[in-house]
């Protein structure tokens, strides 16, 4: 029983399984804007083999009340078939890519190379004046790589948002 | 499915809504709905009304569907007969009625084109709607409307609109059954056993246990008032209504306590505030009827019926949800309790009982009517009247209300014995709902008795229905409560706003005795206490519509009330009280 005296907030991965149909997003996306609910990361694509399904994963967060109702809502819309919560359901990986440019010259530029490396980002593009960096992870390392990128050129960043899943054999 | 010869998508479109059993559609004809017209012309069985403006149509669909307990159908053409629309759909989206809206769209290949009444239905209506749909492929068509007719009345009913571009409409189409089971929407409805059991072993226990019962146990259909009534009698518990569940329980049973809430009577709410166990059917904690939430029943262990996930524990923490529909849940809950061994605590609810007989005692829906030939009628009186006069007719009676002290009043005053008798706006309080609602009762049942309660402001919202009233000779009655004042406005501004009357008084007002005469129906006005009865019977034994301005005391409030931001147990209880208030803070004063 969630009290609502309890104002801690947490972070929630939620998963939600949906038909690839028009709408779909945007009434997921208004059901978050319409009640007040952030959203701090989402991600969305087709998952099955004939693209009936899609997969929305949302990062968001608010009490263990607002947080229930989260799900609630969601578990009420007409095209969704699952909603998981996988950050209360067991341990689970999350996963986002980004996108990192960095423009420099000289020294900063052999250290954003040297720190790439140690995050095992991958160049995807070169010129003699920027690299484009790969890097796939946690929220947290993408955080921290692109916080150590700061003095060192850092001009542009695209990230993905979150991809997530349960581990073991759990399925949504 | 099985695909058969082509028919136009509007003459599927027909065919789908036969097959769901449709037999009346409110609506008013444009450009994009224009195929769907011509088909609907030939054909008998489905009978069109035709509104005179669209959101009469979806409230008239409204009245049909809670009046009925079937599927409600607008419809409506693009543009602007989509965006009309829109008001009653929320008001349906709020109070879980079941309607279907089909609107007329553009074209597809006109789409995003700004083309003439072009609008974006399905992401204006989107917010509005349990669902929707927009039919791009003509083979999705009839899938479409046997889906919406499901989802429209499946788990907690509500609206769903069918955007239908004109080509998909025009355009041959392929019929299809309607599939056993949708692929994602299944709501649960039988309640968790187990969950059952927790709550019977701990209403056992209960000294002092209290039902709140809300518009959820009507939408379930008359077994599950059924099932409360037999539930009630052999637990020997209080039950209060939501202004939603009024008629669920016969308001003459000796264990019913009255309403609940902001105008509920004061032995309901300190019920409410004083119980151990607490069990709600079918009602969803609205801030009308909890009052501050962090004062609300705070000594009691609460058990929740609700068909949908997100009412429980959505604003009050629940010890025992029990995710079901309310009349499968009353029925296990009732098997249940016959099979427990368990004993009461007779006693103590003995004992409660005496409590809740002093506080009725208190009398809070009193107020004081001078019966001297020329004295002003009370409206609480005007209220008693049309209900005791009524209900010598021995008729079936509808009554619909609009929004604000007139539909309190109308709450506290009249009674319902049964289910579906009661329509007003309840979630969204939508002014102008009562007259194309009743409207749409009266459609159901053209014999019946069907009564607008209504206020003079209220009733000039949706007031060009008096032409459908008219054109179907529907003798539906508005009964008017005329204080010349927005009275619920001009109620909050006395207590809040330090009585200034910042443009609440119902100026310019029309002479509705004429009014009516102008829409071809009865026109009937009483001013003083004398000419009430008569005035009420006159109205009662017309067979047309009837206008009836009842010129009520202008400076009437509404009471008992518990303030915006007060608890159950700060009610002021009529205006001798309410100087003394201490409920009214200005926490309160910021909340609706």
């Amino acid at each position: 029983m969630p009290s609502p005296t309890d104002t801690t907030e947490r972070s929630a991965t939620i998963s939600v399984l949906v038909d690839n149909e028009a709408g779909v997003l945007a009434r997921v996306i208004g059901l978050f804007s319409g009640r007040g609910y952030n959203i701090d990361s989402l991600t969305v694509a087709p998952v099955d083999a004939d693209a009936q399904l899609s997969r929305i994963n949302i990062v968001t967060s608010g009490t263990a009340m607002v947080i229930e109702q989260i799900k609630a809502q969601l578990d009420r819309l007409v095209p969704v078939h699952r909603v998981s919560d996988l950050t209360q359901e067991g341990p689970h990986v999350a996963r986002e890519m980004a996108l990192v440019k960095v423009i420099g010259i000289g020294e900063k530029r052999v250290e954003a190379l040297r720190i790439a490396d140690t995050f095992r980002a991958r160049v995807v593009d070169t010129t003699v004046q920027s690299f484009v960096f790969e890097l796939t992870g946690a929220s947290d390392k993408i955080n921290a790589f692109i916080e150590l990128m700061r003095d060192l050129g850092l001009s542009e960043v695209s990230r993905t948002g979150v991809a997530a899943l349960a581990r073991g054999k759990i399925t949504i | 499915m099985t695909v058969e010869l082509a028919q136009s998508g509007a003459e599927i479109l027909l065919r789908a809504l036969k097959e769901q059993g449709v037999e009346v559609i409110f609506g008013y004809p444009g450009g994009a709905v224009l195929p769907i017209y011509d088909a609907l012309f030939h054909q008998n069985a489905i009978r069109h009304v035709l509104v005179r403006q669209e959101g009469g149509a979806v409230h008239a669909a409204e009245g049909y569907a809670r009046s009925t307990g079937k599927v409600g159908v607008v419809l409506v053409t693009s543009g602007p007969g989509a965006t009309n629309a829109v008001t009653g759909l929320v008001d349906a989206l709020m109070d879980s009625i079941p309607i279907v809206c089909l609107t007329g769209q553009v074209p597809t290949h006109l789409i995003g084109n700004d083309a003439f009444q072009e609008a974006d239905t399905t992401g204006i209506t989107r917010p509005a709607t349990k669902h929707n749909y927009l039919v791009k492929r003509p083979e999705d068509l009839a899938r479409v409307v046997h889906e919406a007719f499901y989802v429209a009345r499946s788990g907690r009913p509500g609206p769903v609109v069918i955007d239908l571009p004109k080509d998909i409409v025009i355009n041959k189409a392929p019929w299809s059954e309607a599939a056993p089971t949708h692929k994602s929407y299944r709501p649960q409805t039988q309640p968790d056993l187990a969950q059952i059991d927790k709550a019977v072993a701990l209403l056992k226990q209960a000294k002092r246990p209290m039902i709140y019962a809300g518009g959820g146990v009507i939408n379930s259909g008359p077994a599950a008032s059924e099932a409360l009534a037999r539930f009630a009698r052999t637990t020997g518990f209080p039950v209060t209504n939501t202004l939603m569940g009024l008629g669920c329980y016969p308001a003459s049973d000796p264990q019913f306590v009255g309403m609940l809430g902001m105008h509920g009577t004061y032995e309901a709410n300190l019920a409410m505030h004083g119980c151990d166990v607490l069990l709600a059917v079918g009602a969803r904690f609205d801030d009308r009827v909890t009052g501050r939430l962090n004062a609300f029943s705070q000594g009691s262990r609460k058990i929740h019926i609700d068909i949908d996930g997100s009412s429980i524990n959505k604003n009050v923490p629940v010890e025992i949800p029990i995710l079901a529909d309310a009349g499968l849940a009353l029925a296990a809950l009732e098997a249940a309790w016959a099979n427990s061994g368990e004993p009461t605590d007779t006693q103590s609810v003995a004992s409660w009982w005496r409590q809740i007989d002093e506080w009725r005692a208190v009398d809070s829906l009193k107020y004081v009517q001078d019966m001297t030939k020329g004295a002003v009628i009370k409206p609480q009186y005007a209220i008693e009247r049309l209900y005791a006069i009524a209900k010598e007719m021995g008729k079936e009676i509808f009554i619909t209300t609009e929004v604000g002290q007139h539909q309190m009043w109308a709450a506290q005053y009249f009674k319902f014995e049964e289910p579906n008798r009661w329509m007003t706006s309840g979630g969204l309080g939508t002014m102008g709902y009562g007259l194309p609602a009743a409207m749409g009762v009266q459609i159901a049942h053209p014999d019946a008795l069907v009564i607008d309660i209504a206020g003079e402001a209220s009733i000039l919202m949706n007031i060009q229905e008096m032409g459908t009233l008219s054109q179907y000779r529907l003798p539906v009655k508005v009964f008017i409560l005329n204080n010349e004042y927005m009275g619920m406005v001009r109620q909050w501004q006395e207590l809040l706003h330090g009585g200034r009357y910042s443009e609440s008084y119902s100026a310019a007002l029309p002479d509705f005795v004429k009014l009516a005469d102008a829409f071809h129906a009865k026109g009937l006005r009483a001013t003083s206490v004398d000419q009430l009865d008569d005035t009420i019977r006159e109205m009662l034994a017309c067979p047309t519509a009837v206008i009836c301005d009842i010129a009520v005391d202008q400076k009437e409030n509404c009471f008992p009330m518990i303030p915006s931001g007060a608890a159950h147990n700060e009610m002021i209880l009529g205006p001798e009280h309410e100087a003394t208030s201490a409920g009214i803070t200005d926490a309160g004063m910021a909340l609706v």
